[in-house]
């Protein structure tokens, strides 16, 4: 996907890691998992999260799937893929090679 | 994303969406679940539209959307106009359909590769020489002690095959009363091997099935006649059949799609080289084809000098056995011959050099056909465009860019390409075979491969690729540049559009001029060579080739003529070595008043008596020959002979000498007993030869008969469908001798017909282009006149209203296209003189400047056009002014 700019590729990369982590989940999930784990620093955008999955799915890095679910509607469970894999470390390297940078300059300047 | 997801988006655009929708359903239902508000959760959400085209970014999708859009409204459009659309299909059709096919002939005769490993690298010696009338042209037969001669020396530089020329045999695999029809090409041992082929069935020759003249009597079959003739039964392996005197055991079935080197008569079986025993040490017996499967890095040219040199020593030495006195000039053409080699990756024959030219010009033809109705539909797509000008200025000023205006017209174009294409790909799978059995004569037609394959896939794709690009892209350019202020208006310069009309008329009658004209020289030229006067008669002639295992005695023809004879329904019947235009001949050297060779050698046959009384030819003086009279004592000459050996004088008691069979050195003296008219002898375009008869029965140097192997038989019938004989005929033959066999049965005429198959060709599909071209044009012709009339009725309406007259109405609204026709014509014109040094080598008799075929398509082209033009000029002066005037 050509057009990432840093806080989408930043919330993809969030998504990646939590599927990484915990396994196939749908997209509430998802975004409580974010939630929940920075404690409440970072809330994802419904609006947002949905087209970035999307995004993802139709990059091959995840892989979407409807699963009944025991009451109510059915439910589309994301999963990671191989490519979505190598994906997740080549973000996470560099955003932790961004991240590092920023915290020196806010450091050093 | 991969490019195939997005594509399949766009075709699930729906399906996407209503998954979207359940997802956020889903997610909804998650979020009240967990205790949130539903309004705030939903709200969370914003505009779900806004998610949707965010979730895809998709500038691919929308254009293929769009696309997809443009492909509806198009077909739309198409259906609207049943008629115009229907009109322009069919006649794209024709035309590609005309295109496709000639590209099947062309690419099967003249470049399709041969299936062997090294097509790109085979080549035929070939040695020029100059012919009687002092043409330059090139022979390709070599004797057999030349062809060793030959490998030996240029063993390092290539493998040189000798492959004969593929003919017609008869052959029995059962009992003799069985005989069958098969084409035999001999081959040299390693030639498989050389060509890289592998056999499906047993195994094929190697160079040890090649050694001795005579000593190798087995065949490998073409896979296509094993199919063909053995349905694929493998137990064809061992089984034996009889050629001539031998018998040969078959050993094995070539590879798939190998039916030889001669493009278009492909070989049924093979035969080693060493099997026409009687040639293989013969230095003056020319029978085969020097291929040359050239190695990799070698020079030709180098090639070519080496084996220059060989075959000029080769002749150096073979003329010093040539009788002495032979004229000059001939033996200097024979030494200086130069040697080609030519590429033969498609094969080498006879028929690719004849048809090499006149298939050239039919693609030109087609060609133009093609074009004419490209112009056609440009100047639809034109007028249509410009009916829907309002629509179209809607739509740019709506936001519709250039771009997509192009796109919404080309698509329209190849939609109609496309369909055409389809039509025109059916018309060509039944053209093309249809064309080529009119090539060669009916009894032996030219066969080639024609199969729907990825070049043809390729070729077609291309033809719709351009075509839609001729006839749409410069109407869809138009278009496009439609300013929207003006065009709502309802104003724009409406002469521009009829400027290009007109030009792509005038195009299409100097297109349609051409086809006329080319195609009028081929007809008179078919009309010219079919009225050559034959000088015997071929109406209800039966020919009857015959054959025997072994030689026979004279009696026994005697025996066989006269059994025919007595057959009810026949009226004469005799005996020659072949019939007359069957393209067989034999020609020799013959010397008058002890002098040198005359530089013209006379033709001779040998026949039967009452031979010349049963193909009508007219007795001028002397005698008709008897049974007594034997070779070479007598002879009968014709005219054309006493012309050029005599100044013209009656011949009757003079005589001539020649030399006596294979001995140079020997002559005979012949006696002239009969002067006859002169008859055609193995061509209908050149004037008629010299020609003597000599007595079908021979003796030798102490007057013994010779037993001779048998000829054709012909017999002259009562009734007017001579081939209802032919059962009859064919039975008789056996009951006077038993060892005779009718092994062909062909009419005279049909003898006479192959000679004009070529002409007779090029008219037939001259005439049909020309026809298809005039339709065409008259077509476009009246579109563009209506289309005028419609665009103009104001202004006629107008004219009519101030008091013009209907005649000068008429001009006014036709002066423009008749302009037109008058400029298109004359290019035509001019074009056609210029073709004609190309086409003259294919004309019998016709020039290219005669008025008769110069005015014969101006009048034609004239009088559709003024046919054309008559229903949209009556529309415009029945215009009605009040009512026109009113409307606006």
């Amino acid at each position: 996907m050509p057009r990432t700019d840093t806080l989408q590729g930043a919330l993809a990369l969030l998504a990646l890691k939590i599927l990484s982590r915990r396994g196939p989940l749908h997209g509430y999930a998802i975004m409580s998992a974010i939630q929940e784990i920075s404690a409440d620093a970072l809330r994802v955008e419904e609006g947002s999260l949905y087209p970035a999955l999307h995004r993802m799915e139709e990059c091959g890095w995840i892989q979407a799937e409807w699963v009944a679910a025991e009451a109510g509607p059915r439910k589309r469970v994301y999963k990671l893929t191989a490519a979505g894999k190598k994906q997740l470390a080549a973000e996470e390297g560099r955003w932790l090679a961004v991240a590092g940078g920023i915290q020196r300059v806010l450091r050093m300047a | 994303m991969p490019l195939w997801n997005k594509i399949k988006n766009v075709f699930r655009r729906d399906q996407l969406n209503a998954e979207l929708e359940e997802e956020i359903q889903s997610h909804l239902h998650e979020a009240a679940a967990r205790g949130r508000d539903a309004k705030e959760a939903q709200r969370a959400f914003g505009n779900s539209t806004n998610m949707r085209e965010a979730s895809r970014d998709l500038k691919l999708a929308a254009w293929l959307d769009n696309l997809r859009s443009d492909l509806t409204f198009a077909s739309r459009q198409l259906w609207k106009n049943k008629v115009a659309s229907a009109a322009a299909v069919v006649s794209l059709a024709l035309a590609i359909g005309a295109c496709t096919s000639s590209f099947r002939l062309i690419d099967a005769l003249l470049f399709r590769p041969l299936p062997v490993a090294n097509a790109d690298r085979l080549h035929v010696v070939t040695m020029s020489y100059t012919d009687a009338e002092g043409k330059q042209d090139y022979g390709d037969s070599f004797n057999y002690p030349l062809f060793r001669e030959l490998r030996q020396t240029l063993k390092d530089e290539a493998a040189l095959i000798a492959l004969g020329y593929t003919n017609r045999q008869d052959i029995t695999f059962g009992s003799d009363n069985e005989m069958e029809r098969a084409h035999r090409q001999h081959v040299s041992g390693w030639t498989f091997a050389a060509f890289g082929l592998k056999p499906v069935l047993g195994r094929l020759f190697t160079e040890n099935d090649d050694l001795r003249p005579g000593a190798h009597p087995v065949a490998v079959l073409a896979y296509d006649y094993w199919r063909r003739r053995f349905g694929l039964d493998s137990h064809v392996l061992g089984k034996t059949f009889r050629l001539g005197k031998n018998v040969y055991e078959i050993v094995g079935v070539g590879p798939e799609g190998f039916t030889g080197t001669e493009t278009g008569t492909p070989a049924d079986f093979f035969t080693p080289m060493m099997m026409n025993s009687e040639a293989i040490n013969e230095a003056g017996w020319q029978w085969f084809r020097t291929w040359a499967a050239v190695k990799p890095g070698v020079s030709l040219e180098l090639m070519r000098q080496k084996s220059e040199a060989i075959i000029r020593a080769h002749r150096a030495e073979r003329v010093k056995q040539w009788p002495a006195g032979a004229p000059k000039d001939r033996i200097a053409h024979y030494l200086n011959t130069s040697v080609e080699l030519q590429p033969a990756s498609a094969g080498y024959s006879g028929a690719q050099k004849r048809y090499r030219k006149a298939l050239s010009i039919l693609v030109v033809l087609v060609g133009l056909v093609l074009l004419i109705a490209c112009a056609n539909l440009a100047n639809l797509m034109t007028a249509r465009a410009s009916a829907r000008a309002r629509e179209l200025a809607l739509r740019v000023s709506i936001g519709a860019g250039r771009l997509r205006l192009i796109q919404l017209m080309l698509v329209e174009s190849t939609l109609v390409a496309v369909c055409a294409s389809v039509l025109g790909f059916a018309f060509a799978l039944w053209s093309a075979p249809a064309v080529m059995s009119r090539i060669n004569p009916p009894d032996n037609p030219m066969r080639l491969a024609l199969p729907s394959d990825g070049r043809l896939f390729l070729f077609m794709m291309a033809l719709v690729f351009l075509v839609t690009l001729t006839f749409g892209l410069f109407p869809a350019l138009r278009a496009s540049s439609v300013r929207p202020a003006s065009a709502l208006k309802g104003g724009e310069d409406p002469h521009s559009k009829r400027r290009l009309m007109h030009a792509l008329i005038a195009a299409q009658v100097a297109f349609c001029f051409i086809v006329h004209f080319v195609a009028g020289l081929f007809l008179a030229s078919f009309d010219r060579v079919s009225r050559q006067p034959l000088g015997f008669s071929p109406d209800r002639v039966l020919t009857l080739d015959a054959a025997t295992v072994d030689k026979a005695p004279p009696e026994a023809f005697e025996q066989v003529v006269a059994q025919l004879r007595s057959v009810p329904g026949v009226e004469a019947a005799g005996l020659s070595s072949w019939p007359l235009m069957s393209g067989s001949g034999w020609n020799s050297d013959v010397y008058v008043n002890g002098g040198p060779p005359h530089p013209i050698a006379p033709y001779f046959l040998s026949v039967s008596p009452d031979w010349l009384a049963t193909m009508k030819i007219p007795l001028l003086a002397g005698r008709d020959f008897r049974n007594e009279d034997a070779y070479p004592r007598v002879a009968i000459v014709n005219e054309s002979f006493a012309k050029k050996y005599f100044e013209g004088q009656n011949p009757i008691g003079k005589s001539f000498e020649k030399d006596e069979g294979r001995n140079p050195t020997r002559r005979v003296r012949v006696e002239i007993i009969g002067y006859v008219k002169d008859a055609r002898y193995s061509n209908m375009r050149e004037t008629i030869p010299a020609t003597a008869y000599f007595p079908f029965r021979s003796v030798d140097e102490k007057g013994a008969p010779v037993q001779k192997q048998p000829g054709a038989f012909v017999v002259r019938t009562a009734s007017a469908n001579p081939l209802a004989l032919a059962s009859m005929l064919r039975k008789a033959v056996p009951l006077a001798r038993s060892e005779f066999r009718v092994s062909n049965i062909q009419t005279q005429q049909e003898l006479v017909d192959q000679h004009t198959v070529r002409d007779r060709l090029l008219a037939l599909l001259g005439a049909f282009f020309a026809l298809v071209a005039l339709v065409l044009a008259a077509v476009g012709l009246y579109g563009v006149l209506d289309y005028s009339v419609l665009q103009r009725r104001r202004e006629i309406g107008i004219r009519m209203a101030l008091g013009a007259q209907p005649l000068n109405l008429a001009w006014r609204v036709s002066a423009g296209i008749f302009g037109m026709l008058l400029l298109g014509s004359a290019v035509g014109l001019a074009l056609g003189l210029l073709s004609e040094r190309y086409i003259e080598s294919l004309l019998f008799d016709v020039k290219v400047t005669d008025w008769r075929i110069l005015a014969a398509p101006a009048i034609t082209i004239l009088v559709s056009a003024i046919l054309a033009a008559i229903l949209p000029i009556v529309r415009a002066i029945r215009i009605d002014p009040v009512a026109m005037v009113r409307a606006e």
